[in-house]
């Protein structure tokens, strides 16, 4: 079989094989090497997200060295005088200077700066889009705990890290988003006041922000990414990926391309074809063009002032709170900036950091799962997932509420109020009916294993009866639709003995909230036993026998 | 398509199931070994991908030396082009130049990538096999075993007092970087209280910095932005003491109220001439309001849109805000011209603990 590749085996020239003896003398790399040559890449679409993430982080370290050698971290006042004539002896920050250095005096500065910006926003947008795929299907449980958990750290400080780079060129715009940074500070009960004199050094704005800013945006923060990616990669290389559930994917086996040349080829070119999209982006889509922003003052600002897109949930949030404003014990406590300010990322970020330990508490699940889960056969998780995603949005989109109001010709205070609203009412809704839509989808796979494809044929009979033609399903969908992984339920907990007492797991508060969710999470359509496809023509049988053979596989 | 629906060409995709792996089932038969199942691409249609991908990568090179003549070709800034040059045209032409062709050069070396992974590679898929991730129960025994052995040789649980001060010892050392970032700044005391408001400093506007008399807002509706005067320099000064002036028709202004001190007090008196004067600083998290509606008098936050009615004390009629705009007493001056009557009464901007 693998004759053909053997006799086209490539001659390692000497000069490389004697570089290789070299490195093997000392390093002993031979063996451990050859192990990453074969890593096998499982191949699916929904793989390359996470892969975005990355290359965009390699694509920022590579373009921030950059700027870095041209800005000017430093908010000392200067009057500039330099190519942007419009803005000619204004004073400003020798940061706001020096971007407006590297946009029109440097060659190549706009078009790296624009990219940098650009590729931040893919980052955000890589890790959403990751998060999302590891959370719909599944891929976060047992044993990949730890590295969902690193995936929510690097998702924090990526925000962090935003928000310090988007304000350290010290514009109007970014110099108001910081205004409010320091604002929700500044309201931190006990703590606020001082933690704000220590960040800007003293009272707003100050002159030690943007050093400090820098140094945490150009070193600290993007430090501890690296480290936490290189983490994240390590042990997501040593517990193996996950794979989508198919024909010969098992629970003990990986099934994919091997790294060498496949996964070499494929992600150098996906690498460039993000480097590229970044590029055309940041050539025909401007991005943040500070110069018309002006330098920050404290006493202006524009209408539609909106921060990069990552924020606008924490925007929105703000926007949509009601004013809500205690005394405690003679203190002001102003939640109608603590709230926004803490609780809806706290509910989405705790929630996924804890939901892998929740599901199992819920399902008594404690087993290895390296074959994900199609969304559809965890209704729970989905319904959950499509709830958060939609209490996201709703804070997401009342961040823009003046542009919606301006665009849409809606009253701005109707679309705060219909937002207070939604925000509660839409993800409930989400949640049911996602879990619906889940089993409907199930019963249709159940159908599906039972009857056969419907191919859209429609026969009349002699008789002058309907029929519709149907098809077996092949070896490969049946493998896909029975993937389904069903927990059973925990024994019985919402059942009481004879005398009228629950068991002993259900008791308590606890007990009970553990059997309401067991119910829900073990609520299922029950899969067809594997058998013949009831048109005797023959396929059944071969596919029983084929599917009798692969299961013998599984079971080594 | 209708002549053999019993005998589809081929396995058909399921929408809304993964595509499948259709090399996989030589694996499950030799699980360890690559199984090169697939037939390597036809000789002709290797060819021409060949040639494709090629063009691709020549298109790339050529791309990268447009990139590279295009940043020696074309200058950009004052130090180097010409006076009178539009710099931001020659920036913008210079960023389309590299631009372009630095998005050519990329994609069409991920293209050619593609290409050549896609159509000249036979489709090769290996399985390998997963490891228990969880050691053997002998290791780990194994390994406890050391572990405890360590710990009796080091004496750590039979001598506490060794134990007890030596994590002593650590705690200071341990609070010692927190002690070290004190001095990142000064503690608040009661800056956030004051302003540089003072009885006397004249009201100068943001952007001539010229003082004014009341005449010079003689048209009701007008709001005008006014700074202290000596301050523009002075953002941390500014980022507190910016105020609005609101003239108003007579009999449009409702008595106004304001905290002095604790005590609610109407404060028509801290008005010249129907001119009343509200702090620029968001009691929500300190934007600027900049926004004003003459013919219902709200001003407008544009950050998160909390709204107060300047002609009722500047109080919240919508939005996150808490409270009402601090207004700040004005008076006239022996030149006529507007003065400030005293600093703010209460702390202008957001809220804060100490605030009370």
């Amino acid at each position: 079989m693998s004759d053909n590749v053997k006799s086209d085996a490539v001659k390692i020239p000497p000069a490389v094989d004697g570089v290789g003896a070299w490195l093997d003398d000392r390093f002993h790399g031979a063996k451990g090497v050859r192990v990453l040559l074969k890593k096998v890449f499982p191949d699916h679409w929904s793989f390359m997200l996470g892969e975005i993430a990355l290359w965009s982080f390699v694509i920022l370290l590579l373009t921030g060295t950059y700027l870095a050698l041209f800005f000017t971290p430093s908010a000392a006042p200067v009057v500039y005088h330099g190519s942007y004539t419009k803005l000619d002896g204004i004073t400003m920050s020798q940061a706001y200077a020096s971007t407006l250095n590297i946009s029109f005096d440097i060659r190549g500065g706009l078009l790296i700066r624009q990219i940098h910006h650009w590729a931040a926003i893919m980052f955000t947008v890589g890790l959403m889009a990751h998060m999302l795929r590891v959370f719909f299907t599944g891929a976060y449980r047992k044993p990949r705990e730890v590295n969902w958990l690193i995936g929510i750290g690097l998702f924090t400080l990526a925000l962090v890290e935003g928000l310090f780079g988007y304000s350290l060129p010290d514009d109007q715009l970014s110099g108001a988003g910081l205004r409010i940074t320091q604002g929700v500070m500044q309201g931190i009960p006990i703590v606020g006041t001082y933690i704000s004199y220590f960040f800007f050094g003293g009272e707003f704005p100050g002159q030690a922000v943007i050093p400090r800013m820098y140094i945490l945006h150009v070193f600290l923060v993007p430090g501890i990414i690296l480290a936490l990616i290189t983490a994240h990669l390590f042990i997501m290389f040593h517990q193996k990926h996950t794979q989508m559930p198919g024909l010969g994917n098992t629970e003990r086996n990986v099934v994919g391309q091997p790294f060498f040349p496949y996964f070499l080829l494929k992600g150098q070119a996906w690498f460039f074809f993000i480097f590229g999209s970044l590029a055309a982006l940041s050539t025909y889509a401007q991005i943040n063009p500070i110069w018309l922003y002006g330098p920050y003052t404290p006493l202006a600002i524009s209408s539609a002032s909106q921060p990069d897109f990552y924020m606008g949930i924490l925007e929105g949030s703000l926007r949509m709170m009601p004013a809500w404003e205690i005394n405690f014990l003679g203190h002001t406590v102003s939640l109608s900036v603590l709230i926004p300010a803490l609780v809806p990322l706290g509910i989405i970020f705790t929630g996924a950091a804890l939901w892998p330990f929740f599901e199992q508490w819920a399902t008594g699940d404690k087993s290895f799962h390296n074959i994900n889960d199609r969304p559809r056969n965890a209704p729970v998780r989905t319904g959950i997932g499509v709830a958060a995603v939609c209490f996201y949005g709703v804070l997401w989109a009342e961040g823009a509420n003046d542009v919606l109001a301006d665009r849409f010709q809606i009253p701005l205070y109707t679309i705060t109020w219909i937002s207070r609203v939604a925000v509660f009412v839409i993800p409930v809704g989400a949640y049911f009916a996602t879990k619906r839509i889940c089993l409907g989808l199930q019963r249709k796979d159940a159908n599906m294993l039972a009857h056969g494809v419907e191919i859209g044929i429609i026969r009349q009979l002699p008789s002058g009866e309907f029929i519709e033609e149907e098809r077996p399903v092949t070896p490969e969908e049946r493998a896909v639709l029975e993937s389904k992984h069903v927990t059973p339920a925990l024994p019985a907990p919402l059942e009481t003995d004879v005398n009228g007492v629950p068991q002993p797991a259900a008791r308590g508060p606890l007990g009970r909230a553990r059997a309401l969710a067991n119910r829900a999470f073990t609520e299922t359509v029950a899969v067809p036993e594997s058998h013949g496809n009831g048109h005797g023509n023959g396929h059944g049988e071969l596919e029983a026998g084929e599917h009798a053979a692969i299961g013998s596989h599984e079971e080594h | 398509m209708s002549e053999t629906p019993e005998e589809p060409a081929g396995p058909r995709r399921v929408i809304g199931t993964p595509s499948t792996a259709p090399a996989a089932v030589d694996v499950a038969q030799e699980p360890t070994e690559p199984a090169f199942s697939a037939e390597p691409p036809a000789p002709r249609h290797a060819k021409n991908a060949e040639r494709v991908a090629a063009a691709l990568f020549v298109l790339a090179f050529l791309a990268g030396c447009g990139f590279i003549a295009a940043y020696v070709g074309l200058e950009v800034g004052n130090a180097t082009l010409p006076a009178g040059t539009d710099f931001v045209v020659a920036a913008m032409r210079s960023n389309l130049a590299l631009g372009t062709c630095l998005t050519i050069a990329l994609l069409a070396l991920g293209a050619g990538s593609i290409i050549w992974v896609r159509h000249l590679t036979p489709d090769i898929e290996i399985a390998e096999e997963r490891h228990d991730l969880n050691s053997a129960p002998a290791d780990r025994a194994a390994f406890k075993q050391d572990f405890a052995e360590g710990a009796a040789i080091s004496q750590v649980t039979r001598r506490p007092l060794l134990r007890r001060t030596m994590l002593l010892a650590t705690a200071p050392l341990a609070l010692a970087p927190l002690v070290l970032l004190r001095d990142l700044g000064p503690l608040p005391q009661t800056d956030l209280r004051h302003t540089v408001w003072r009885k006397g400093l004249r009201a100068v506007t943001l952007g001539g910095l010229r003082p004014l008399r009341p005449a010079d807002m003689s048209t009701p509706g007008s709001m005008i932005t006014v700074i202290p005067q000596g301050y523009q320099d002075d953002d941390n000064a500014l980022a507190k003491a910016g105020v609005i002036l609101i003239k108003f028709a007579p009999g449009e202004l409702h008595v106004p109220t304001n905290y002095d001190g604790g005590t609610l007090v109407s404060t028509m008196n801290w008005t010249v001439d129907n001119i009343v004067a509200y702090s620029k600083i968001c009691t929500h998290v300190g934007c600027p309001v900049a926004l004003y509606e003459q013919t219902t008098h709200h001003i407008l936050c544009p950050c998160h849109q909390s709204t107060f009615d300047a002609a009722n004390g500047a109080n919240v009629i919508f939005g996150p805000a808490a409270r009402a705009l601090p207004q700040l007493p004005l008076m006239l001056d022996a030149e006529g011209y507007i003065v400030a009557a005293s600093d703010f009464t209460q702390p202008v901007g957001p809220s804060f603990w100490e605030r009370g």
